[in-house]
């Protein structure tokens, strides 16, 4: 059953940025600057300047120890009243979307009538750490108080201590990047090259035939001389992109490449949440109601589950609590990490096996049909700044939902590092 | 931005050399402020005959706070002429004993604003010579101001006396800084003539829809609408969308990101204006497009897209604009100096532009439109100081900077404030009018 909720939570519109593949024209934002982009699109849009909203709730997955504060940076910087609060999440890609969980959950208890949730990511302008052995000695340095204390500190410093580190796509406990955990489960799932390369070319697809059709005219801002995603390959096809050389896995397992990957890029994206009345009472259309949502992790660690699969575990609690079976949906919207993410997880569904022992079902949870996935593009096509995806994926689905009526339904499903998945429930409006 | 002739001649060696060679030296003009008074001094009030008109403006002054002065002084710094009741060319002779002199002490950025009535609504041949003069006299004045000076022609229509107020107003205040050498055409109110509260606020309450808002005149128009008290629907095309939020942002208002080119691009303007805003009261079709070419190098392609972004969009919007604007609204196209002089290079934008003035004219006298009392009317910008003139070569915009009687080009803000006279409600009473907002340029003059 649809957990009681003492009232709605409307998703009432989005914006973002398009996003930019790395060292592209958003080379020198930082995220700051990107967040504050996409809020002002966003408040442009709605005609919220000078207007205090309930709260925005941002963050970045990269990010500087200089913007601790970075969404209320944004907010100040923003044509919102500077009265408006706001707090960072750090949830890896996961962050965009239990955002939007946060924020509707705080409007649905009636502790805020509006807020705004997103996201944003550099993997241009990143902070750059020095090594631990360096950073120690600069502190000590800096602690000293005479000229001697500091000439020691000065000559403490080895040439092999200079060294900096970037932050990787490493998962910290396995020492693997996300692209070769996903190349094992893809392998344990038999998911083929040709599968992936066909979703990657739809995705590209879609999302051209989307701006073509004019679907992101209300859902965009440009920036930086940037109208479209960067990464966006309208041509692109299965032969083409079955021409990729493999960059994850070894020998015939080697079915990822650059082609069925996300690339790195750069973006920020931000959803507007409000009550019923205080959509009302701005003159606001409610296109999605944000119906639930479910975050699930799994032990990806010790090798009991793949690093991106927490999704398949989130999304059988969430439609038992509302009542729902996996065919109940018009829309899906499954983030594509890695194509192979989305073939892994809808092959996991289908499984007996998986479904009966691992979820705990009586039977599998079935194939849903793929004509409903994905429907205007995804990661693959549009890229992917981390915290800033789910952003974009609510605000477009919402969209999908409003133009399909009222009623309709739709579930996303996003996968985070440190093996956790977020996912949610959105019905048309 | 590039070393300017202007910049050049309003100072040092340039001035000196200016001054010697006779070239001329632009003004500063006289634009409008918040709060500032109609005009910065006494206004000379005069007439032939009857002079009805006249009667009016001492009357608005008066209410205005504005000095009446019946003789021409240092501290007369617009002149109103009414002469309405002339009937033959020997009549203009009050003209010339009223103005001559007036011209001599007139103070700097002085306004002369001649009253007349149209040469077509009389009967008499004589009368229509002495009433067409004016236009000849009014347009030679307009090069002999000095100092900032314009010199404007308003015609008003049998009976349509009380529609002059706004246009009187229009001219002698700031707001009509680069409007010079133009005939106004004043006629029976399409609606009630409704003077606002506060003359600081005219557009207070009203929501305006501006096409191309992102940057250059449509920005402008933003602002300007929004600081005389409208609240602003910001179009423009996607790709414009950071610069348009910045505009919808400053103003409070909304932006909605679409190509005016679009199939249902008025039906989305209605649905956004209706469901945001309730509704709308003023539309300017701003959004516009050059891609000069020489007619015989043009392929259809190019063709093709002036004439849509200028033309056949704006005739589309107003097929689903004009039954959802709120009566008594107001809507304004822009033309161009190109659309009535033509331009080398130009063909199809001339094309489109001249073809704004006819729909304007032929919309303006549209019985569906009559009937919810909604003026229709034009501005045709000359030489302005945008991204788009920017682009022009540095001599070709140099000549359009100087081939006007002000020797400047004009600022985006001198063409909104004509469209926002356009706006007013006190303005039922002009409609179908293209007004140059040009400097009196030579060019099509
Ligand atoms: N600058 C001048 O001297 C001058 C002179 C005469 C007339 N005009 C006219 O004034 C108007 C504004 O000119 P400007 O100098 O500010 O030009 P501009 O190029 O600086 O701005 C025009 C704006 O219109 C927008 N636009 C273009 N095509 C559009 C479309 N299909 N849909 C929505 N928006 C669109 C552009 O994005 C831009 O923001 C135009 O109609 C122009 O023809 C300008």
């Amino acid at each position: 059953m649809t957990p009681a909720s003492p009232r709605r939570a409307a998703v009432l519109g989005g914006n973002r940025i398009p996003f930019a593949r790395q060292f592209g024209p958003y080379a020198k934002a930082s995220n700051q600057d990107m967040f504050t982009a996409a809020l002002e699109g966003l408040v442009a849009r709605h005609g919220l300047a000078g207007e205090r909203l309930g709260e925005v709730v941002g963050g970045a997955v990269i990010k500087h120890s200089r913007d601790f504060n970075l969404t209320r940076e944004a907010v100040l910087g923003s044509s919102l009243a500077p009265q408006t609060t706001a707090y960072d999440v750090q949830q890896a890609c996961g962050t965009g979307l239990e955002n939007a969980i946060l924020v509707s959950n705080k409007i649905k208890l009636g502790q805020i009538e509006s807020g705004i949730a997103g996201g944003v990511d550099t993997s241009s302008d990143a902070p750059i750490m020095v090594s631990e052995k360096l950073r120690r000695k600069l502190l000590r340095l800096n602690r000293g108080r005479t000229t001697l204390d500091m000439a020691k500190g000065v000559l403490a410093i080895r040439p092999g201590d200079i060294g900096i580190e970037t932050p990787a796509n490493t998962e910290p406990r396995t020492g693997l990047s996300m692209g070769e955990h996903m190349a094992i489960t893809a392998k344990k799932w038999g998911i083929t090259r040709e599968a992936q390369d066909q979703l990657a070319a739809a995705s590209h697809q879609n999302l051209a035939a989307a701006y073509d059709r004019g679907f992101f005219d209300d859902l965009m801002t440009s920036y930086l001389g940037l109208a479209k995603d960067q990464n966006l390959r309208p041509d692109s096809s299965v032969e083409k992109l079955a021409a990729l050389r493999p960059v994850f896995g070894k020998g015939e397992n080697a079915t990822m490449t650059a082609g069925n990957s996300t690339p790195l890029t750069d973006g920020a994206s931000a959803v507007l949440l409000g009550s019923e009345e205080w959509a009302a009472e701005h003159h606001l259309p409610v296109q999605a109601w944000f119906v639930d949502g479910e975050v699930a992790a799994v032990d990806y660690v010790h090798g009991d589950e793949g690093l991106l699969m927490a999704p398949a575990y989130a999304v059988p609690r969430l439609l038992a609590r509302n009542g729902l079976t996996l065919q109940d949906f018009d829309y899906y919207e499954i983030h594509e990490a890695f194509a192979s993410t989305v073939l892994s997880t809808l092959k996991a569904w289908e499984d007996e096996e998986f479904c009966t022992e691992r979820l705990g079902l009586e039977k599998p949870l079935g194939p849903i049909d793929r004509s409903r996935l994905n429907v205007n593009g995804s990661s693959l096509a549009a890229g992917h700044p981390f915290a800033a995806t789910g952003g974009r994926i609510v605000a477009t689905l919402a969209k999908m939902l409003h133009e399909k009526g009222p009623g309709s339904r739709g579930l996303i499903s996003i996968c985070a590092a440190g093996g956790q998945g977020v996912v949610a429930i959105l019905e048309g409006a | 931005m590039a070393f300017t002739y202007g910049q050049l001649v309003s100072g040092g060696v340039g001035k000196q050399l200016a001054t010697t060679l006779g070239l001329p030296r632009p003004a500063r003009l006289r634009r409008h402020q918040l709060g500032g008074s109609l005009v910065p001094g006494a206004v000379l009030v005069a007439g032939h005959g009857d002079a009805p008109v006249a009667e009016r403006v001492r009357h608005l002054l008066e209410d205005a706070g504005v000095q009446v002065a019946s003789l021409p002084s240092t501290s007369v710094v617009g002149v109103v002429l009414d002469l309405t009741a002339i009937e033959t060319p020997a009549d203009l002779e009050t003209l010339r004993s009223v103005l001559g002199p007036a011209l001599r002490t007139l103070a700097p950025t002085g306004r002369v604003i001649v009253v007349g009535r149209p040469p077509e609504g009389t009967g008499s041949v004589s009368q229509a010579a002495a009433r067409r003069s004016l236009e000849g006299v009014v347009r030679s004045v307009g090069k002999e101001m000095r100092a900032g000076g314009t010199a404007n022609l308003v015609l008003v229509d049998d009976g349509a006396d009380a529609g002059v107020d706004a246009t009187v107003r229009f001219l002698l205040s700031g707001r009509s800084a680069y409007v010079s050498g133009q005939v106004f055409h004043v006629g029976r109110p399409v609606g009630e003539l409704v003077a606002p509260a506060d003359w600081d606020q005219p557009l207070a309450g009203k929501v305006a829809v501006v096409t191309g808002a992102a940057r250059g005149i449509g920005a402008a128009i933003a602002d300007t609408l929004a600081r005389d008290g409208a609240t602003i629907i910001a179009v423009d095309v996607p790709a414009a969308g950071g610069p348009l939020a910045e505009v919808a942002n400053r103003l409070s208002g909304t932006a909605l990101q679409l190509d005016v080119t679009a199939e249902d691009a008025g039906a989305r303007i209605v649905e956004h204006a209706q469901a945001r805003h309730g509704g709308f009261d003023i539309v300017v079709h701003n959004a516009g497009i050059t891609r000069d070419k020489l007619l015989a190098n043009t392929d259809a392609d190019r063709w093709d897209a002036v004439l849509q972004v200028n033309l056949l969009s704006i005739l589309r919007m107003n097929e689903a604009l004009v039954p959802a604007i709120r009566e008594g609204g107001h809507i304004v196209h822009i033309s161009s100096i190109a659309g009535i002089a033509g331009n080398r290079g130009q063909s199809h934008y001339a094309a489109s532009k001249a073809g704004v003035i006819g729909m304007t004219q032929a919309l303006a006298a549209d019985d569906a439109v009559l009937a919810k009392g909604i003026t229709v009317n034009a501005v045709a910008p000359g030489f302005i100081e945008t991204e788009m003139t920017a682009a022009v070569p540095f001599a070709t915009r140099e000549i359009g900077r100087l081939t006007n009687s002000l020797s400047q080009g004009g600022q985006p803000v001198d063409v909104a404030e004509t469209i926002g006279y356009f706006a007013w409600d006190a303005n039922r009473a002009v409609t179908g009018n293209v007004v140059r907002v040009c400097g009196q340029m030579l060019l099509g003059a």
